[in-house]
């Protein structure tokens, strides 16, 4: 399909423009502003050049927080993607049951952040929570307070139980739009049900595989009120994630050249990495 | 090679059908010969598409049983009745290449590889797809994606039967003649029985030495396609064949005689007084422009000229009627009567044939 | 097919019934808590109330510093939802529509602001609403929001608008519609479900975010998500009242889920499938 060229479409887009001009190039000017300045308090300021860059870049703390942020997005990726899948193949197609699970699905998903954290903090307990209270009578020493493995299991299971649904309801809807024709061929030409999967299932699914691995790696990426609910990000430094880390830095120690060199070398690495998956899953299709 | 029977077939969709209407199947009894080239036809709805998966096994009928030979398959799941079947929208394994697609299902039954080469070499051949073999299927036309199809279908050489459902649906009409006749040539040359599914009359009278027409999920007739034009066992097929279909009168019938809208006309043979709804039928071809008092009063309204003939569209009585009339013929200034062809007549009650011999399916 | 879907057969059903449980699960626990007076949260463990209570309930709604959060983010989700849908509107139908200077480059920075941290931001805007009076008000969360529900409203939009056929505005222009009039009498019925799910997907990250609308507000326009920091005092938390609030938080995202039932399938391709 050509679309006409016409360049009055530009008054329609206008509005959009101004409003995310205003919402998002307005603050972003402000932080290039601090990424190149420094201040001695009051309103002055002094041209700091790239050395708030080179100090993020070199600064072990951020370098750690940075590390733990790509760990924490890989396993993020690695569980929820190929568990949502499994899970949207499991899901009945149609009928009362389907309804039924597609809104208890979709539940986890409407639930603020902070309460997120704040069920799965005390789910987690071990004097008041399900979870806790459970592994213990089994014996389990689990404290997700003190142990940094154990706050790292509890964030990326609560991290699982807020999101898979996503990538399996996305899945779902790549899978309902198979017309019931290529299964019935399958069973003619003896297909397994791996081979189902593999090349019926798995290439329609494609598309919508590409959002959800999109949207998940950034919100991941971007982590921030719930494992500041649950561990605060530690022990120690243990779940200090690049959001929280940047938090701390900006609001808490009020560090604002530093912590604008941090904002925008975070935001073009989480540009740059969506690129690539973008860029390697859409060429797989070709 | 196998010899299909449906055995007091029926299906329902529902658990537990009540009404008549609640079964998409009524009790049925067919069979279909070895290599026979077979054309299912019906209007959609009709129950074609039913019976066809019940035959493939992708639908367990509600009750009966299907044969192969003599052989019971009714509860076999689709792999192990060894049919192929294309579908009315193409379907291609969109990540394989045209090879990979064609010999998949060959794959996937263990052939040794140069066997399976070989096939595919000459499925490509058949098709005229020799080229693309090794193009990936997803950016072909639908035309290409349908013939991969149609390919897959025939790659196995054991098949019990080939079955089309609606195959040339999506096709070029240039390309659907073309499909279509080198289906006819497979047929010919493999012997495969085939069963081909369609709404599209022309399709299936091309296609198919006899052809089953279905309606409202029942089989009104089987024959060779000129068994159907010639004597529709129901108004269904006279108005279903044909283009336009048969014409159908309300008729008194009295021994030889029928009385239509207040006029009369004799038959070819004497009937037994007759009850329920009688009605003439009578194909376009085989009624003639006349005046005076001959045949029936028609009035008429509109002439098409088709090409090869001319359509005359009018009524008798309150009944819409048409006439075709040879190209070369003239329509006469005073036609007011239209006159059947006694020998060409048939009398149908409830909208199903009586046979002037037998007479008692008219009581 | 009837078959194929019932070829889907017992194994299915445990797995989506251990996943379903596995969901509910912490949010029956919060339901539990919520039902339990204090005491017996840090008494006896139990895996019901054995005293239900709704004494937890009845202490937010009838405290408006704990029910005016509710109102607060009510408030700017709907505001929110409400300006996101009606500058993406046309924004969208532009993009599925026409071809312009630089439609490609704009569309994909659209999408990268979806890309942005929360937490990149949050300073910025504090200084930002602070410096135009807007700070501790409805319209700055609302408007702050806009920066990844625009982006997303816009894409899903402009998604289902791609679905109808151009011969429909070509129609509408010939029988003298003119563009508004066409626009909201006749484009907009057709695309009905794409704007339901792109509501719901602004209500959505709205109703869900907490770092932004936290970070501007301090009294007036506080969001319930930020009010529920209030339970802890100097006798420890207040386990119940925390959990009661947590549910309440969670019955407007029910409700909108249950009204887009039959879309979410859809809604979650975003219409592209």
């Amino acid at each position: 399909m050509d679309k006409p060229v016409n360049n009055r479409a530009w008054f329609l887009v206008l509005p959009v423009l101004l409003l995310v001009a205003f919402s998002a190039v307005l603050p972003l000017m402000t932080v290039v502003n601090y990424s190149v300045q420094d201040t001695f308090g009051g309103n002055q300021f002094f041209w700091a050049g790239l050395d708030w860059f080179e100090e993020v870049l070199e600064s072990d703390r951020i370098r750690a927080a940075l590390g733990r942020q790509i760990l924490f997005s890989a396993i993020i990726l690695a569980i929820e993607i190929p568990l949502g899948i499994f899970v949207a193949l499991n899901m009945p197609k149609r009928g009362i049951w389907a309804s039924f699970c597609l809104v208890l699905m979709a539940l986890p998903l409407l639930i603020p952040w902070n309460v997120v954290g704040t069920i799965w903090q005390v789910f987690g307990r071990v004097d008041i929570g399900l979870l806790g209270h459970t592994l213990k009578q089994l014996g389990i020493n689990y404290n997700y307070v003190n142990d940094a493995v154990d706050a790292w299991i509890t964030v990326i299971v609560m991290d699982v139980w807020h999101w898979t649904s996503l990538v399996a309801l996305l899945c779902y809807a790549g899978l309902q739009s198979i017309p019931d024709a290529y299964y019935q061929a399958a069973r003619i030409d003896q297909a397994s049900r791996w081979k189902v999967f593999r090349y019926i299932e798995l290439p329609k699914m494609q598309g919508v595989l590409l959002i959800a691995v999109l949207l998940r790696f950034m919100d991941s990426f971007m982590i921030y009120t719930e494992p500041f609910v649950v561990t605060g990000g530690g022990p120690g430094n243990a779940t200090t994630f690049l959001s929280i880390d940047l938090v701390k830095m900006a609001v808490g120690q009020f560090d604002l050249g530093p912590a604008a060199a941090f904002s925008l070398i975070y935001f073009l690495v989480i540009l740059l990495i969506s690129f690539v998956f973008y860029t390697v899953m859409t060429k797989e299709a070709k | 090679m196998t010899r299909i029977t449906l055995e007091n077939l029926a299906h329902s969709y529902q658990p537990k059908p009540s009404h008549d209407d609640d079964w998409a199947l009524k009790p049925m009894n067919l069979t279909w010969e070895d290599g026979g080239a077979y054309a299912l036809l019906g209007a959609s709805g009709c129950g074609k598409s039913t019976l066809l998966n019940i035959i493939s096994g992708l639908l367990v009928p509600s009750s009966g049983r299907v044969l192969f030979n003599d052989r019971d398959v009714t509860g076999l799941p689709t792999a192990e009745r060894n049919i192929a079947q294309v579908f009315q929208f193409p379907v291609v394994y969109d990540t394989m290449s045209v090879r990979e697609n064609l010999a998949f299902p060959l794959k996937n039954r263990g052939m040794p590889a140069d066997q399976i080469a070989a096939r595919v070499d000459e499925v490509a051949r058949m098709i005229g797809m020799t080229a693309m073999l090794d193009h990936r299927a997803r950016r072909l036309t639908a035309d290409s994606k349908q013939k991969i199809s149609l390919g897959r279908g025939m790659v196995r050489q054991d098949v019990n039967a080939i079955l089309f459902d609606e195959p040339l649906t999506v096709i070029d009409p240039h390309m659907k003649w073309e499909l279509r006749t080198q289906l006819k040539d497979l047929h010919r040359r493999f012997g495969h029985t085939m069963i081909y599914v369609t709404h599209d009359q022309t399709e299936a009278l091309t296609f198919a030495d006899q052809v089953v027409v279905m309606h409202d999920g029942r089989v009104v007739q089987s024959g060779t396609p000129q068994a159907l034009f010639d004597a529709p066992e129901h108004t269904f097929v006279g108005y279903f064949i044909g283009s336009p279909g048969m014409n159908l009168l309300d008729a008194h019938v009295d021994g030889t005689t029928a009385h239509i809208a207040g006029a009369q006309i004799g038959l070819a043979h004497g009937y037994a007084p007759l009850s329920g709804k009688v009605q003439l039928g009578i194909r376009p071809e085989f009624l003639r422009l006349g005046s005076g008092t001959q045949g029936l009063p028609f009035t008429i309204h509109r002439i098409e000229d088709v090409g090869h003939h001319r359509i005359i569209r009018g009524k008798v009585g309150d009944a819409d009627i048409n006439v075709i009339l040879p190209e070369a013929q003239e329509i006469p200034a005073d036609a007011s009567r239209v006159v059947p062809d006694p020998g060409r007549a048939h009398i149908y009650v409830d909208d199903w044939r009586v046979d002037p011999s037998a007479r008692e399916r008219a009581a | 097919m009837a078959a194929v879907a019932e070829s889907k057969g017992r194994g299915s059903t445990i797995i989506m019934v251990l996943y379903l449980l596995f969901l509910m699960l912490p949010i029956y626990w919060l339901l539990n808590m919520s039902l339990k007076t204090n005491n017996e949260i840090l008494g006896a463990f139990s895996l019901w109330p054995k005293n239900p209570t709704l004494a937890n309930y009845r202490t937010i709604l009838t405290d408006p510093s704990w029910y005016m959060g509710y109102v607060n983010s009510l408030t700017y989700v709907v505001m929110n939802t409400a300006i996101s849908i009606t500058v993406a509107l046309p924004a969208a139908y532009a993009f599925s529509r026409y071809r312009f200077l630089g439609d490609k480059h704009l569309f994909f920075w659209l999408l990268t602001n979806r890309m942005a941290p929360a937490a990149v931001f949050a300073l910025p805007f504090f200084q930002l609403y602070s410096s135009i009076g807007l700070f501790d008000t409805h319209i700055a969360v609302a408007l702050a929001h806009c920066l990844f529900n625009v982006p997303l409203a816009v894409w899903i939009l402009e998604g289902f608008m791609s679905g109808v056929p151009r011969e429909i505005d070509e129609t509408a222009y010939i029988d003298g519609y003119s563009f508004p009039r066409f626009f909201v009498r006749i484009f907009m019925p057709l695309i009905a479900s794409g704007i339901g799910v792109a509501a719901f997907f602004c209500f959505m990250f709205s109703w869900v975010e907490l770092l932004l609308s936290r970070t501007l507000t301090s009294v007036d326009a506080k969001p319930i998500a930020a009010t529920m920091t209030r339970t802890v005092s100097a006798s420890g938390l207040d386990w119940g009242v925390l959990a009661a609030a947590g549910m309440l938080t969670i019955i407007p995202g029910a409700l909108v889920i249950w009204f887009v039932r039959n879309y979410i399938a859809k809604g979650f391709a975003l219409g592209r499938v």
